[in-house]
């Protein structure tokens, strides 16, 4: 084994450090609590970022990867990689966590070093998610994230944050035992918790899954992660649990964790289960349409300012998974970028939202009014991610649902002509929340006098603001790195079908054209660049 | 080539006056806000005008000019750059927005020197000047539809620029919606043309176009399609039925917005847009039909509405809506070039009759009704007189702009290679009303007696910084339009001649469809010109000309000679005369038929029978029956956690219990 860097296992475990640190501290020393999860949350951002600096753009393979046997028996390991599927998505972790400690510097004065040390154990717990390539491993870090999202919605939520605490994490565990029981399945068939080596098995046809038992599998799995998106209709959870919880909690549910089931879907569902893949994806697209148009709507008529862009998650989301599910690369990548984008607008907007709770403690939406006289400033910046959000061009949000209803179209022309509908619906409900919440004369007396956002909050703001640019006019910078990823998706979605087709004596191996994923290849050149790439992956012994 | 190999200048200038004046010019003086709002858009036309110069110098073989300079989006096979692209129609495009846009920035200096938002305003509108230009400039689909977007939201930040009114918002907000609705035609219509032609660069487009014949009429082709989803957007942005409602909304908006925005500029987004896709359109006859007759009809329909507006400025929006309507009607039968020659001198007079309807609304210190104005002819005669120019000019006085463009759509759709008598007929018609409405709104404005009160209004003519423009405008909505002037005698129209290499470049072959292109109007037989006056007196005594004369006549008879006749015919035609005077209902039909029941079933429907009443409630329900089975029969509450807690714990173990047992059963 050549020479391993441990960069992962820094970046994983960084922010755990911090805790012990935050155990020193007295308890009521707040300020010094304080100070020292951000200093630990911005040095692992900056580590974080030197992912890039390795990461080559047409690497089609994993990075950084570690491997070591974690449990004796030879089936259990601590294997590490990051691919253009997970580089981004640990970065957007590592950058929204910083702005999460930042947003609730003043808001949360009760329990202060519990709250941050759960920050930071939930941020390696979903970097872990991320970068995990052992199945074994990835479940105990999906399941250490909800210990932490738990306590902070159930001790630092609001009102009924009992309910939405329990809510939240039945819903999400009733997924997690699913998925267990199909890790292990997967296990009892492949002997290994190894993805990359269950992924070899599987497209050489060394193991071939019957196709109920595939359906299965992919079942569980894909429940699991539609739980977490969420997809509709299992969503019901995701209002009560953001309505509930303190901002740097929605921050981080909405930002990142909605993705870790997205990601799933994209890492475990497509890769391993294509044949169910495909066969699914019908009900898969129309629900994720249903979920477009559905959370939109709904979201339209909310009178709680938070519960409304809860709903707009699901409505977004729903583009995430119909690009996920449309089985091109120009929708997966779409779909990638799209669940950054979603991660800094809707992480932005539940941080303009927490401003406007510490303000007045409330979210009701009919409390406010008129809000841009006494402060124009944050109402600008309020209304500037409220374009993002609504997929204004030439900001980061169209790029990434463009690329989805392009890729989509190419199959699937209805599919893609029902989610352009969204671009409707999302103006009416962020413009009229907007409008009500901004514009106009002020109508409760107790706003006339509010503050203005002050440094820190406008430190956040102008952040976020100018990621949000950035992210609009620099997409190539992203895609690039995306691309060989979402190639290997689809490639390995081709071989382990064909594999299996074989397996069963259906069709030559080389017929692609037999599979209703045939079209969905990426074209010649890109095919047979992440042949390459792949027959020189490494397989674990 | 200085300015043609760095475009973005042109775009970069109005950018960061935008930028400048909006995060910085706050605490400053307006004199510091002035230079660098005016500045940037005064900079970004003189770098037209050396564009325009550098571009005059170009060999045929590098027309269009692209010039390429970062790419945008990539994901597999689809590629966007950030490309510019420079040919006659972007020329002429570039030189009307960067010189209307000029001229009404210089007006809000007089115009809004009291408001409170000036630079708010300011960083607006060069905001806008920059997505109008990039709409414009724009090499390809996806960057023409940032600009198209980024007008939008300008429009929508401009219309509810007194944001503490209510009214002012909603009509930001149904613009902002009603657009979008052609927008999502629009996204699509650009989809499908990726799927089709794999780009979305108009050069790589175009050339697989050029292989491609005209579809029939017996079924909707890819091209048809494409035209028709694309043209759904040029509907909401261009304000055509159905879709026009927001635009009339659109003038709760400053007065210099519904200038440059509402008349001169944005809304003739979606013309350009279809002479810019004219290979395609070209080959789609059922769509150039669609286009031609949504235009012609929108032109009578507006037009009709336009009669009975009481308000000054709603007046005038109508009329954009009809003659928004009339250029749709010149690229439907095929002339282009006459479409976009009315974009331009619509550009100059109705620019102009907004400006000047701002002056006159200053003058009588705010009000807009007309009923409350009259004989303000020799208080403001600037004013007067350079609003008579424009109103000569649109309703197609010979020798004004407006006569020379509108005399030739109506003649391509008269006797053209698309010609269509029905469409002819109603634009005819329309154009009578056109002159009518506009009259009636010189003359209830300027002549007769003083209406309002004039010991508490003292009407005065607007400072220098408005009436300037206004002369300079006038000057436009003159001789804007005698480009064609030699067309008259039997010469050669430069302004079609001028832009006839952009709608000949693909064009179909065929002998027929080749005309269209080249037809300018209907006497595109100039060749065989007889004998110079009678052209001339043909020209200037055709139907147009006559109608135009009539409703001059019929204003003139009902609004000075006989001021009563107007309440007399409305007794008349009570029931007609209410169905227009409110617009013929079609805003409380939109509210009663779409926006209330997709609230009612949003609100009731999806979210408390849906979400809460079957989602949660089939969860609560299952988990209750899980009790009730336990013998532990409560109040059947729902919203209980607890309930969640039980049941889930027995979906979760049933579950794990099946899929268990299968696994057993596969081994």
């Amino acid at each position: 084994m050549e020479t391993q860097t441990h960069l992962l296992t820094v970046v994983t475990f960084l922010p755990l450090l911090g805790v012990p640190a935050l155990l020193m501290l007295r308890a009521n020393d707040h300020k010094w609590v304080r100070r020292i999860a951000l200093a630990v949350s911005i040095a692992e951002f900056i580590i974080s970022l030197f992912l890039l600096h390795g990461f080559g753009a047409t690497n089609a393979q994993y990075s950084f990867e570690e491997f070591y046997n974690w449990i004796p028996g030879g089936s259990i390991h601590y294997h590490l990689g990051v691919d253009g599927i997970s580089l981004f998505l640990v970065l957007l972790t590592t950058f929204l966590t910083p702005i999460a400690i930042l947003c609730s510097w003043n808001s949360i004065q009760d329990r202060v070093r519990g709250f941050f040390i759960s920050l930071l154990v939930i941020e390696t717990a979903m970097i872990g998610v991320f970068l995990s390539l052992d199945l074994f491993l990835f479940f105990v870090f999906w399941e250490l994230t909800l210990i932490p999202m738990y306590f902070i919605i159930g001790i630092w939520g609001h009102g009924r944050r009992i309910y939405a605490a329990l809510k939240f994490i039945l819903f999400t565990m009733f997924g997690s035992i699913l998925m267990l029981v199909a890790i292990l399945w997967l296990y009892n068939l492949t002997h290994t918790f190894n993805l990359p080596d269950i992924q070899a098995m599987l497209q050489t046809g060394q193991v071939v899954l019957p196709p109920h038992t595939e359906l299965w599998l992919f079942g569980a799995f894909f429940l699991a992660f539609a739980i977490k998106v969420p997809l509709f209709p299992l969503h019901t959870w995701l209002p009560d649990a953001h309505t509930e919880a303190p901002t740097a909690g929605s921050v981080i549910l909405a930002g990142v964790m909605l993705k870790l089931g997205t990601y799933g879907m994209l890492r475990f569902c497509l890769p391993l289960f294509p044949d169910a893949s495909h066969r699914m994806a019908p009900l898969i697209g129309v629900l994720a349409i249903i979920g477009i148009v559905y959370g939109a709507l709904v979201a339209m008529v909310q009178h709680d300012f938070k519960r409304l862009i809860a709903y707009t998650s699901v409505s977004h989301l729903g583009f995430v998974v119909l690009g996920l599910f449309a089985f091109s690369t120009i929708s997966i990548q779409g779909a990638i970028y799209q669940m950054l984008n979603h991660g800094v607008c809707t992480g932005a907007l539940f941080v303009g939202v927490g401003m406007l709770y510490d303000r007045r403690h409330t979210h009701e939406i009919k409390e406010f009014g008129g809000l841009i006289n006494p402060m124009p400033v944050l109402m600008a910046f309020f209304l500037f991610i409220a374009l993002s959000s609504l997929a204004l061009p030439p900001l980061n949000s169209f790029i990434g649902e463009f690329m989805i209803l392009i890729g989509t179209f190419e199959h699937h022309h209805a599919w893609a002509s029902w989610a352009a509908s969204g671009a409707i619906l999302s103006a009416i409900y962020l413009l009229w929340a907007y409008q009500r919440v901004g514009f106009g004369e002020v109508t409760v007396e107790k706003n006339k006098t509010l503050p203005d956002a002050s440094g820190r909050e406008r430190l956040i703001l102008a952040t976020m603001s100018l990621v949000i640019i950035f992210m609009g006019v620099a997409s190539p910078l992203f895609t690039r790195r995306m691309e060989p990823a979402a190639n290997t998706v689809l490639l390995q979605m081709d071989r382990v079908a064909m594999a299996s087709r074989k397996a069963r004596g259906l069709g030559a191996p080389d017929q692609v054209a037999v599979l209703p994923a045939a079209s969905a290849t990426p074209s010649q050149a890109t095919l047979k660049v992440a042949l390459v790439n792949a027959s020189q992956r490494r397989v674990q012994p | 080539m200085p300015i043609l190999d760095h475009l973005w200048i042109i775009l970069a200038l109005p950018l960061a006056g935008a930028a400048i004046n909006g995060l910085l010019g706050w605490k400053w003086p307006k004199s510091v806000i002035n230079t660098i709002g005016i500045g940037s858009v005064a900079l970004s036309f003189l770098a037209v005008l050396e564009a325009t110069r550098e571009f005059a110098q170009l060999p045929a073989s590098q027309i269009p000019f692209v010039k390429d300079f970062f790419t945008w989006m990539t994901a597999g096979a689809f590629r966007v750059d950030f490309a510019l692209q420079v040919d006659q129609l972007t020329i002429v495009m570039l030189l009307v927005v960067t010189f209307v846009s000029l001229l009404v920035h210089i007006y809000s200096t007089g115009y809004m020197a009291h408001d409170g938002g000036y630079c708010r305003f300011f960083a607006y509108m060069n905001l806008f000047v920059f997505f109008m230009l990039t709409l414009v400039l724009a090499a390809n689909l996806i960057l023409l539809f940032v600009g198209w977007e980024g007008v939008g939201l300008c429009s929508y930040l401009l219309i509810g620029f007194w944001f503490l009114k209510k009214s002012a918002n909603d009509a930001g907000k149904k613009a902002f919606i009603t657009t979008r609705i052609g927008d999502m035609g629009f996204t699509i219509g650009i989809l499908l043309a990726f799927w089709t032609f794999h780009s979305v660069d108009y050069r790589t487009m175009f050339s697989q176009v050029a292989k491609m014949g005209v579809e029939g009429t017996a079924g909707i082709g890819v091209l048809t399609a494409i035209c028709l989803l694309l043209f759904a957007g040029a509907i909401g942005k261009s304000a055509q039925l159905p879709l026009y409602v927001w635009l009339p909304d659109a003038m709760e908006g400053p007065t210099p917005v519904s200038a440059l925005i509402h008349a001169a500029t944005m809304v003739t987004a979606g013309v350009y847009m279809v002479a810019r896709m004219n290979p395609l359109f070209s080959r789609a006859p059922i769509a150039m039909f669609v286009v031609a007759a949504v235009g012609a009809i929108t032109a009578f329909y507006a037009a009709t509405i336009g009669l009975l507006q009481t308000d000054i400025k709603k007046v005038l929006a109508y009329s954009t809506v009809s003659q928004l309507g009339y250029m749709f009607l010149g690229c439907g039968v095929g002339a282009y070039a006459a479409g976009i020659f009315h974009l331009m001198t619509h550009a100059f007079f109705k620019g102009l009759l907004f400006l000047a309807a701002g002056s006159v609304i200053h003058a009588v210190g705010g009000e807009q009704d007309m009923r409350r104005m009259g004989g303000l002819r020799k208080k403001i005669p600037v004013t007067y007189w350079t609003m008579l120019i424009a109103t000569l000019s649109i309703a197609g006085i010979p020798g004004f702009a407006g006569f020379f463009s509108k005399d030739e759509i109506l003649a391509a759709a008269g006797s053209g290679p698309h010609a269509n008598l029905w469409l002819w007929l109603i634009g005819l018609i329309g154009a009578g009303l056109t002159s009518f409405y506009m009259f009636r709104l010189v003359f209830l404005t300027f002549f007769g007696k003083a209406r309002y009160d004039e010991h508490k209004v003292h009407v005065h003519e607007s400072p220098k910084n408005i009436t300037v423009p206004l002369m300079i405008l006038a000057f436009c909505a003159i001789f804007g339009g005698w480009f064609a002037a030699p067309h008259l005698v039997g010469g050669t129209d430069y302004f079609e001649a001028f832009l006839h290499p952009v709608f000949s470049a693909y064009h179909v072959q065929g002998a027929v469809e080749q005309q269209a292109s080249l037809a300018g109007s209907a006497g595109a037989e100039a060749g065989m010109a007889h004998n110079p006056a009678m052209e001339l007196f043909h020209a200037i005594t055709g139907p147009p000309v006559l109608i135009a004369i009539a409703g001059l006549l019929l204003a003139w008879w009902f609004y000075i000679r006989k001021p009563d006749a107007p309440k007399k015919v409305a007794r008349s035609v009570h029931g007609l005369y209410t169905l227009v005077l409110n617009k013929y209902y079609v805003d409380e039909l939109y509210l009663a038929v779409i926006i209330r029941p997709l609230l009612w079933i949003s609100t009731h429907v999806l979210w408390h029978t849906v979400d809460v009443g079957m989602i949660d409630g089939t969860l609560n329900g299952t988990a209750s029956a899980a009790r009730a089975a336990g013998g532990e029969l409560r109040e059947m509450q729902s919203g209980n956690a607890r309930s969640y807690a039980t049941w889930v714990v027995v979906g979760a173990v049933g579950f794990t219990v099946l899929l268990v047992g299968l696994w057993l059963k596969v081994r």
